[in-house]
């Protein structure tokens, strides 16, 4: 059942082992409230397609993923023809001698011959109830988007050869965008829209807690510290709260108890992908910020 | 649309009066918020407790804005709207104090919050002249160093600059799409269009349908240098850049001079005059110095990923003198370089033939570029248009690398 408030959306996240803020928590909950699809976009590793997992194990759904490409078609997309099985059926009913064309025609466009790609799969009314996920929208390109309003607005799908296949429970659609290109007025109009930002330096510290729970308090503390610090920076690439999480379990992998400007500059290339980047934190800079982010995490 | 709505309809019809005031001032400030929206936003506040601010905010937000850049205008706007709500006033006894100007630095778009809050003057007719692009304007005078002034166009000039643009091939091949689409010359076989032809025939298959690969241009990106050394090829440019943005799709437009400047929306306008009004609008820092290092670095920092996928090309034009040296510049030229498919540099510093590249700006810059196009005598559309269309010659940049 879709929960009832604001607070309850909260917790369905929180039981999910997702931390959110009261805004998104607010966001999600009007988009199940009011059967809207969820329009995330933020900077890439903020947890957004997190958001698609923990609701569809929360609500018992399945999780329906439509991972978006350039060039992406409907054939890929919602549905295709099973051509192989169609010419069969043509040649057996040519063998058995049926000749009545529109029988025919009916019979090779039933639903027997139509491969469900995530589009209609998510909307097929014989299917349990689904969360649709169409992660990174802004991969695919722009006539794509123009598929997507029918099943955005309506919950439906039209199939020329078959009719129209309508949801019997509308789905839960969640939206992501890295704004690697600009998504369409269209779409953002038919969606509530959320921009998902950094967490701040408390919210990061109970993600990691959930997330990498080996780490040590402090170790944990000063990771936070030193990756807001970064986020401060005038970096290429900014590190993403995926990349604190990774940081955290390469830490403890190598059995830190705390930082040190040694241990950060040998695994500085988990937090930061652009050698750029690196070369202007590595060394006295990590130090410094290192420095302040000590004296941010101290213990009292 | 929404589900089986609570009963109480968020405290009634005053606090619906105070949504729609909302919007209006939002609408007011330039944000394009539509009757859909509001319908949304009424929709959404009975689900969510509207004594919590932030909720309200974000019902409110999710609702009436869907972009990432007008979040900061409608915190803001969200901040003065609603802070004397609780305090018993109405909403629009509060907004006759508001003063964004208080605060030591007003932050971007306060100076439009501010005409947006201020007494309805009498009806005037609509100001066509906001422009609305990204660049965020400021409420510092100082830096609108000198508007541009641009002359009137007339039609005839308008249709030959529409003519010149159809020649325009730049020196880039288009891109093999993974769509297709039905061609009876075409490799790939289409089974589902065969297949439905052959049902006519009592499914006999008789023709084989047949689809190709759609061929299509890469996006465009064309920075644009508008510093004094510039200033005289301001009107060409921007109408070269007027008259692509309007023929070709996926194209985007920024101009630099100190400061960068994303004029896509406003150069869409079809009718030039606008659209150029709206430039010279938007841009703080016309015929003034340049920092091509900035520029390019702000470039990268803000907007490469947004608009460089898709094997965009990038077209350069900069006379590459910077005010700054070559602080940065390479770097900033490296790393744009990297980020695209192609970059191509329109150069219109040469008005003599014996021109070689020994200005260190030239000299950061030349590594970095996939083909380099010098003009000499860029008076006119054709003559830019032309000398873009140039085919590539092998090894051509290699000899300006050795000039340099």
């Amino acid at each position: 059942m879709l929960p009832a408030s604001v607070a309850d959306t909260a917790s369905l996240l929180a039981a999910g082992g997702y931390v959110a803020d009261l805004a998104l928590a607010t966001t999600v909950h009007l988009a199940l409230a009011m059967r809207r699809p969820l329009f995330l976009e933020g900077e890439p590793g903020t947890g957004k397609t997190e958001i698609a997992k923990v609701l569809a194990s929360g609500l018992n759904r399945r999780l329906v993923r439509l991972q978006c490409y350039d060039g992406m078609d409907l054939a890929a997309a919602a549905y295709e023809w099973d051509h192989a099985r169609q010419l069969m059926a043509i040649r057996i009913a040519e063998a058995s001698g049926a000749a009545d064309r529109h029988a025919l025609a009916s019979d090779i466009y039933s639903r027997a011959f139509l491969q469900a790609r995530p589009l209609l799969s998510a909307i097929d009314p014989d299917m349990p109830p689904a969360v649709l996920l169409i992660d990174e929208l802004d991969r695919a390109d722009e006539p794509f988007e123009a598929f997507l309003l029918e099943v955005l607005a309506d919950f439906q799908l039209s199939i020329p050869e078959y009719g129209t296949v309508r949801a019997a429970t509308p789905p839960v659609v969640v939206i992501t965008s890295n704004r690697t290109r600009e998504v369409h007025d269209a779409i953002r109009r038919r969606c509530l829209y959320h921009w998902v930002d950094y967490p701040d330096a408390g919210r990061e510290r109970l993600i990691l807690a959930r997330k990498a729970p080996g780490t040590p308090e402090l170790l944990s503390a000063q990771i936070v510290a030193f990756v807001q610090r970064l986020r401060g920076e005038d970096l290429f690439k900014l590190p993403g709260v995926a990349e604190t999480i990774d940081w955290a379990a390469a830490l403890v992998h190598l059995d830190r108890q705390e930082l040190d400007p040694a241990a950060v500059d040998e695994t500085l290339g988990v937090l930061l992908k652009y050698q750029d980047d690196i070369a202007r934190v590595k060394g006295a800079e990590a130090a410094r910020l290192l420095g302040e982010a000590g004296t941010a995490a101290a213990p009292g | 649309m929404s589900g089986q709505a609570p009963a109480a309809a968020g405290g009634g019809g005053k606090f619906a009066g105070n949504i729609l005031t909302f919007a209006r001032l939002l609408r007011r400030t330039g944000l394009p918020v539509g009757p859909a929206d509001v319908l949304a936003a009424l929709q959404a506040v009975p689900w969510i407790d509207i004594g919590s601010r932030v909720q309200l905010r974000t019902a409110l937000g999710s609702t009436l804005i869907h972009r990432h850049e007008h979040q900061d205008l409608f915190d803001q706007a969200f901040f003065l709207f609603w802070r004397d709500l609780e305090g018993g006033g109405t909403a629009a006894d509060g907004l006759a104090g508001a003063d964004p100007a208080d605060s030591k630095r007003p932050p971007a778009g306060s100076r439009r919050l501010a005409e947006a809050l201020a007494p309805p003057d009498p009806p005037k007719p609509r100001d066509e002249s906001r422009p609305d692009t990204d660049a965020a304007m400021t409420v510092s005078d100082r830096e609108r160093l000198r508007t541009m002034d641009f002359e009137a166009m007339s039609a005839a000039e308008i249709a030959a600059a529409r003519l010149e643009i159809r020649r325009l091939t730049l020196p880039l091949r288009h891109r093999r799409t993974r769509r297709r689409r039905p061609d009876p010359a075409g490799r790939q076989i289409d089974l589902r269009a065969t297949l439905r032809a052959s049902l006519r025939q009592g499914g006999e298959i008789l023709d084989l349908a047949a689809s190709r690969r759609v061929m299509r241009p890469p996006p465009l990106v064309v920075l644009c240098d508008i510093s004094g050394s510039m200033s005289r090829y301001a009107r060409v440019l921007l109408h070269f850049l007027h008259a692509v943005a309007n023929h070709r799709d996926r194209v985007h437009s920024f101009l630099f001079g100190t400061r960068l400047s994303n004029v896509t929306r406003a150069l869409r306008h079809r009718d030039p005059e606008v659209a150029f009004q709206l430039v010279a609008h938007a841009v703080p820092d016309w015929s003034g110095g340049t920092r091509i290092g900035a520029a390019l670095g702000a470039f990268n920092q803000r907007w490469a990923r947004r608009v460089l996928a898709q094997g965009a090309v990038v077209l350069l034009v900069t006379d590459g003198l910077d005010r700054d040296g070559t602080a940065g510049l390479a770097e900033a030229m490296e790393r744009l370089h990297k980020s695209c498919a192609r970059l191509v540099w329109l150069n219109p510093l040469l008005r003599w033939e014996g021109f070689a590249p020994k200005s260190q700006g030239i000299r950061a810059m030349l590594p970095h570029v996939d083909a380099f196009r010098p003009v000499h005598n860029l008076a006119s559309l054709r003559a830019l248009v032309q000398s873009l269309s140039r085919p590539v010659t092998p090894r051509e940049m290699d000899r300006w690398r050795i000039a340099s």
